[in-house]
């Protein structure tokens, strides 16, 4: 651990914003999948690149925590490095590219592969919170959808995926009822993580920076992915294995290598593929 | 007073009463004093000339303008009669999915017009509860072949389709979930007269036959004198002439209802 910058305050933020912070996270945990309106406050970094997750790491962070922060399941990419460094820095902690190590994972359109603990906190960067919002686009009457449970118009894009590829085609965001009360976003992960959400021993949070919405979904909390009966939820799969450490299971990037159309497929989690492969 | 002690308990309840509605625009009057009773399978028919009062009227009685007076009474299936301005809003809300259709004038206000044919006859059955794909799409291919559409038009989306076909999909989008009570605004305003009459013997087929209420809203005679068993003649917001639709027309009394009748072009 090394001494936080000078001129700052702990994790950047002022208590008083954490204060305000931890309200909205401790109401939205009392509430699982309802969304809680914060101040959210500017940060040092563009909205869309994860405003909303750092205000909630940087209220929840101590320390003594742990700092695991991954970009489209990798620990190297900028979004990654430049959020680590900056917790790094601000708050001067401890981190870390191994899931099992951290108390806090931040993360951006992924779930690591390493299946989560007890104690251990996940952070989601949200883009858009609102699941109805492409259904209904008056923030009062999607209140008002949420207060009465009426989501069957959820179903006619799932209706109209079915006509016209055969399958239910949203690959990603895929909306999902937590404690079979309140619809949510799950923010852009592929479906495949949506089964880790479920029963997950984790504390799940969700930070929204530029719309200004805190959910979460605490442990041991049921998350059902919406489907039809005769249409039921399914991940994706992949004829291919990683090309780099073999794994069947896990995400698959496909990345083009050279200008001919060439193409590999490899884990999107670079610490579950490193991991792997050192094994082998 | 409860919304039963109003009601005589010598003749079967009404489905739907308005008694004494007033609706208000600040100063402005939209409609005052209107009364009457509408019964199980009865069409009734509001006339007037635009203006008159018929849709803030509508409004009122469809839970979607709250009138500054009077009460809208309607009799839910399980044979309470409830003020639909007291009922709580979420059974409001699941009255207008379940139990009401609302067909408007200009079908692309009704339509679902960024998503297929199937999926906006589909939606409302989805808004109450159907989850399965088979026998959503099964129920939507039997309406379209109701209300006359090719059935190879499923998936296309109704901003392909002509004026006369929105409104018939706007119809069968508003019965599929079997409602008991249907209100329409000018349900032929803008459309031509061979499509018009097309429409009429459609809807007229189709409240025929499952028994629906109706509330129906036309400047319109001719579309009221096919359709309204029951006419109510609207002026500056109050109603100057009820009665059975051929007596109104034929031997109107009110000067207003006069006026309307001898305006008719004949060709």
């Amino acid at each position: 651990m090394t001494e936080p910058l000078a001129g700052y305050n702990f994790a950047y933020l002022d208590e008083q914003t954490k204060r305000m912070i931890r309200r909205s996270i401790l109401k939205a945990v009392a509430i699982p999948g309802y969304q809680v309106p914060f101040g959210s406050r500017e940060m040092p970094l563009p909205y869309g690149w994860g405003t909303g997750g750092i205000q909630v790491t940087a209220s929840i962070i101590g320390r003594t925590d742990v700092l695991k922060v991954i970009d489209q399941g990798a620990d190297d990419t900028t979004n990654a490095i430049s959020i680590r460094r900056f917790f790094a820095r601000t708050a001067g902690v401890a981190t870390t590219e191994r899931t099992a190590e951290a108390t806090i994972v931040q993360t951006r359109h992924r779930i690591p592969e390493t299946p989560l603990a007890e104690g251990q906190i996940i952070v989601y960067q949200v883009p858009i919170p609102e699941p109805l919002r492409w259904l209904e686009p008056r923030e009062a009457e999607t209140r008002i959808m949420h207060a009465l449970s009426e989501y069957g118009g959820m179903y006619v894009d799932f209706y109209e995926d079915i006509a016209i590829h055969g399958r239910i085609a949203t690959s990603y965001d895929y909306p999902v009822l937590v404690n079979d009360r309140y619809l949510m976003r799950p923010s852009p992960i592929p479906k495949f993580d949506n089964p880790k959400m479920d029963m997950n021993p984790a504390l799940q949070l969700f930070g929204a920076g530029r719309e200004k919405r805190i959910y979460a979904v605490p442990p041991f909390t049921k998350v059902k992915s919406l489907d039809f009966e005769d249409h039921p939820f399914a991940i994706e799969s992949w004829d291919e294995a990683c090309a780099l450490c073999g794994s069947r299971e896990s995400y698959l990037d496909e990345v083009i290598t050279d200008d001919r159309g060439t193409r590999m497929f490899v884990c999107s989690d670079t610490e579950y593929c490193r991991d792997r492969g050192a094994r082998t | 007073m409860s919304a039963l002690a109003i009601l005589d308990d010598d003749e079967p309840p009404p489905l739907l009463r308005a008694s004494a509605v007033t609706i208000a625009y600040g100063p402005r009057i939209g409609c005052r004093d209107v009364s009457f009773d509408l019964w199980p399978g009865e069409v009734l028919g509001i006339v007037g000339e635009s203006g008159s009062g018929k849709t803030s009227l509508l409004g009122a009685l469809s839970a979607r303008l709250a009138p500054a007076a009077g009460r809208v009474l309607y009799r839910l299936r399980d044979g309470t009669i409830e003020d639909i301005y007291v009922l709580s809003e979420p059974r409001r809300r699941l009255l207008l999915r379940s139990d009401w259709g609302v067909v408007q004038q200009n079908p692309r206000d009704g339509l679902r017009l960024g998503v297929s044919a199937g999926a906006n006859i589909g939606e409302p059955l989805m808004a109450i509860g159907a989850r399965n794909y088979a026998a959503i799409r099964r129920e939507a291919a039997e309406w379209l072949e109701r209300v006359e559409i090719p059935a190879d038009r499923i998936d296309d989306p109704p901003s392909t389709f002509s004026g006369g076909m929105q409104q018939r999909l706007q119809i069968a989008r508003n019965l599929v979930t079997k409602p008991r009570l249907v209100f329409m605004d000018e349900p032929t305003g803008g459309l031509d007269v061979s499509v018009q009459a097309r429409l009429l013997d459609l809807i007229r087929g189709l409240v025929a036959d499952l028994g629906l209420a109706a509330v129906i809203v036309t400047h319109d005679l001719a579309v009221a004198r096919l359709l309204a068993h029951r006419l109510m003649v609207m002026q500056g917001g109050r109603v100057v002439e009820t009665g059975l639709t051929d007596q109104v027309l034929d031997d109107p009394q009110h000067p207003y209802t006069q006026l309307l009748v001898a305006s008719i072009l004949q060709v």
